[in-house]
């Protein structure tokens, strides 16, 4: 894992992400709930969390919507083959389309996987994903040097991520 | 079927997939922004979230950041097997999701572990207890990603 740095977090800064990963309490006073909750003042938990934020162990605190709910039913993995020297490029145009959530550089595994670059493409139905693939394929031009969209079936398993365990 | 958003849902789900101050009283502070009381701002959050068109509120962790590994794993399971070897693969603690897909890379799922090490660990098992290859993708580069998602 390239990005496996692990950043130095100490007891409370791990409490205090056992205390929100599920979600901020809905209350006027959120950070003396949550500091009630990990025995500290709500001045210490705001300044942890703001320190989090500013070291990106916190990406952004806010909303995460549910695509599916909000009519978003098309959710399509596209997997796209991009030549290598071209892939960070490539990779952040496509990164800042409005309906890919996420864009990822993963290791291919040829002969049967020669696919380098994954997106998450949403759209209100497979019909309107497939308009927005097209869309991307017109940007890469003739550096696609092919795509499939993987549509999931099923849901085999959904525990979540915790992120910190109980242990 | 989930009741449609208004436009002070919509507005709140624009405005806040980031960016929620930190304060005594943030709620009051994003509803200021908003036109809306904070308490109204707290109540349209709790429907939201009761009717699943929010999955959560609040922070957002980076998980490789926090020191653990994570990795996409892709196998390909001839159909007949299909139903045994989600049962093994699901059976490992480590695995947090798993999708089936359609494609001859059926079934993806993602590989939480206590340590980067231990994702190989885990792959090798799923392997010998499984007879199938399991083919690692984790993240080499991670792109800008649009914060918004407009709803």
């Amino acid at each position: 894992m390239t990005e496996a740095l692990s950043t130095t977090l100490d007891e409370l800064d791990r409490r205090i992400i056992l205390a929100t990963q599920s979600g901020l309490p809905l209350v006027p006073e959120p950070f003396a709930a949550i500091a009630a909750q990990v025995e500290s003042s709500s001045g210490e938990v705001m300044t942890r969390l703001q320190r989090m934020l500013a070291s990106g162990v916190i990406r952004r605190i806010g909303a995460v919507p549910n695509h599916y709910t909000l009519g978003f039913r098309g959710n399509g993995m596209t997997v796209w083959d991009i030549p290598d020297d071209k892939i960070s490029h490539y990779g952040a145009l496509i990164g800042q389309l409005d309906f890919v959530s996420h864009a990822y550089e993963r290791p291919r595994h040829p002969p049967e996987w020669n696919y380098n670059l994954f997106a998450m493409v949403h759209g209100r139905d497979r019909a309107e994903v497939e308009q927005k693939v097209t869309r991307i394929a017109e940007l890469l031009g003739d550096d696609n040097r092919g795509h499939e969209i993987l549509y999931s079936s099923r849901i085999l398993k959904k525990t979540g991520l915790r992120l910190v365990s109980d242990k | 079927m989930t009741p449609a958003l208004d436009d002070i849902d919509r507005a709140i789900l624009n405005r806040y997939q980031g960016g929620f101050p930190i304060c005594e009283r943030p709620y009051q502070a994003a509803a200021e922004q908003l036109g809306i009381t904070e308490q109204e701002l707290i109540q349209r959050l709790e429907r939201m979230l009761a009717q699943k068109q929010l999955s959560r509120f609040g922070p957002m962790y980076h998980a490789e950041r926090l020191g653990g590994g994570l990795s996409l794993c892709a196998m390909r399971i001839p159909e007949d097997r299909y139903e045994q070897v989600t049962e093994q693969v699901n059976s490992f603690p480590e695995v947090a999701h798993n999708y089936a897909r359609d494609h001859a890379f059926n079934m993806w799922f993602v590989l939480a572990t206590e340590t980067p090490e231990r994702i190989d660990a885990v792959l090798k098992e799923i392997e010998q207890r499984t007879g199938f290859r399991v083919y690692n993708m984790p993240k080499l580069q991670e792109f800008f990603i649009g914060l918004k998602f407009e709803v």
